[in-house]
């Protein structure tokens, strides 16, 4: 007698009276395949867990929010943010397009270089500049972003030093109705340091003051607090003209878009109210085309999206290390994707995918990292098939921040493979091994016997 | 090991407990598994009967069979033989 299907006998409990949030039961489907390469395949051939990058997503959502600038507004220049995911082949994907860099560190700014960038399509943000890499940022004639009122006095003594006029704009943070402020950043508009900074700059004649930045925050799923950053800056752009004739060359309005991702305890998915590049764009060229500076004076607009851009291009394969039942009679799950190399696990509800197909019936389960910590969770909830160990898994939505905030810790960094546009794969960034770790480390004489 | 007594269970895999109000789903190998306990079998021949008519290694089955066990009783369907 030919046996039957066997599935892993499951109870579940009926919830009355709290329904899932969307009255529907979860549907999952299972992902076989990025870009056309089994999931299967990619695990065999690269390792569990692997990182992939598909540059089709890239290209397709970097023209897409390009688009919804352009048709709104002539020029734009996006730059794409360094810190938000570093490979080089995945900055080059984006130079290619036509974005200029964006750092906020002199290894990144070495990083930008080496991939080519010339110096004036490099953007220098953030608070710790050496004295070192401002130098070289103005050799190279690159736009420095001054942090704060220390970086300005070293670049006018630089400026004198090397007789050079640095292009500079300076960074500016505000009240665009959003909590928290990212005041650790810049120069405050409210209180007039923004206004300061400006006119130290002007009556120095050390710099050459070409453009206003500000960095509203991130994840911010509103598109209203750009409208009210864009009438600001514009209205700073106006102020100077006036009270200095010069006309500021751009305004740059950082990043901060949304992804498509979950927030953490949110009620709504992030597919649902994640606003479009279009809203977004919407309210930013509106703000710059109705206010007061004549049409033919305009500023270039710069865009420093990075999650928006990449989020959704990266995913991880994974696998199922085991089951378990935690002592409250929740089923647990353990992958060998851990927070050590998913940080964003802190902040998103990830997408999580059986990689292959599987039996209809789900549990309410906790899915955790291989790490020996509790604070090892990847999702603390979530309705999901019972698959087996050695059963593949795929998290969705991971290009943003983790290949460059995630840690060697426990474990080692797996590799990260690009899938081209003609579905060829390629390594980008090789597994870390025994020796990778150990060569940097250094035993003294007396501990070696 | 014995179910407790007045709980409902359906054609379709569908359980409740008309004394706590609770209700529960059981999948198809869930039933048949309970079914079978209701009937009075041992845990010891059930396993044997599932190992014969699926397709299952004894050792995934024995884990998974445990584990069902324990849900059950975390759900106070099943209680000891007293
Ligand atoms: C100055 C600056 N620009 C751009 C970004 C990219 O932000 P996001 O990934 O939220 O678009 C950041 C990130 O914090 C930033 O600090």
């Amino acid at each position: 007698m030919e046996k039957l299907k066997y599935e892993r006998p499951i109870i579940n409990k009926i919830n009355l009276g709290i329904p899932n949030k969307f009255g529907t039961k979860p549907k999952f489907e299972p992902i076989t395949q990025i870009d056309g390469v089994p999931v299967q395949i990619l695990a065999e051939k690269f390792g569990s867990p692997v990182m992939v990058i598909s540059e089709k997503k890239i290209k397709e959502t970097y023209k897409e929010a390009k688009r919804a600038f352009t048709t709104r507004y002539p020029k734009v220049q996006f730059a794409w943010s360094y810190k938000t995911n570093y490979l080089d082949a995945v900055c080059r994907i984006f130079h290619k397009m036509g974005s200029w860099a964006e750092v906020v560190s002199g290894f990144e700014y070495d990083k930008a270089l080496s991939n080519g960038m010339p110096g004036n399509q490099i953007i220098f943000n953030g608070p710790d500049k050496s004295l070192k890499d401002l130098e070289k940022a103005v050799i190279n004639k690159s736009y420095i972003h001054i942090d704060h009122f220390d970086e300005l006095y070293d670049l006018i003594e630089i400026a004198e030093k090397l007789d050079e006029k640095p292009k500079v704009a300076i960074r500016i943070n505000m009240n665009t109705g959003i909590y928290p402020i990212w005041d650790k950043f810049g120069f405050n508009l409210e209180n007039g340091d923004a206004w300061n900074a400006i006119n130290k700059i002007m009556i120095s004649g050390k710099l050459d003051l070409v453009g206003l930045h500000t960095h509203i925050g991130t994840f911010i799923n509103t598109v209203e607090p750009y409208g009210v950053a864009t009438t600001k800056l514009m209205d700073l752009v106006i102020r100077i003209n006036e009270k200095f004739h010069t006309l500021i060359k751009y305004i740059d309005l950082g990043g901060g878009f949304a992804s498509t991702n979950t927030l953490r305890g949110s009620y709504l998915q992030g597919s649902d109210t994640c606003p479009s590049f279009d809203a977004y764009a919407e309210a930013i060229t509106n703000s710059i085309i109705n206010s007061g500076m004549d049409i033919e004076n305009l500023p270039m607009l710069i865009l420093e999206s990075g999650r928006a851009l990449i989020d959704e291009a990266g995913s991880i394969v994974g696998s199922v290390i085991a089951n378990k039942r935690l002592a409250d009679g929740r089923r647990s799950m353990i992958i060998d994707v851990g927070v050590n190399i998913l940080f964003t696990a802190f902040w998103y509800d990830h997408l999580i995918n059986p990689g292959q197909s599987f039996s209809y019936n789900s549990e309410e389960t906790t899915i955790y990292g291989p790490l020996c910590m509790n604070i090892d969770c990847i999702r603390p909830n979530m309705q999901f098939p019972v698959l087996k160990k050695g059963d593949l898994i795929v998290i969705s939505k991971i290009g943003a921040y983790n290949m460059t905030q995630w840690m060697q810790f426990i474990t080692m960094r797996p590799n990260v493979v690009l899938i081209d546009l003609q579905g060829q794969t390629h390594v980008i960034r090789q597994n870390e091994t025994l020796e990778t770790i150990t060569s940097l480390e250094l035993i003294p004489d007396y501990l070696k016997s | 090991m014995k179910i407790k007594s007045n709980l409902a269970i359906s054609e379709s895999g569908f359980v409740f407990d008309p004394e706590t109000g609770d209700s529960f789903t059981l999948n198809f190998t869930g039933k048949d598994i309970l079914n079978q306990i209701n009937q009075g079998i041992s845990l010891n021949d059930i396993q044997k009967n599932i190992l014969e008519k699926y397709d299952v290694e004894s050792d995934s089955l024995e884990m998974n069979f445990y584990d069902f066990i324990s849900m059950l009783k975390h759900f106070n369907i099943l209680h000891e033989n007293e």
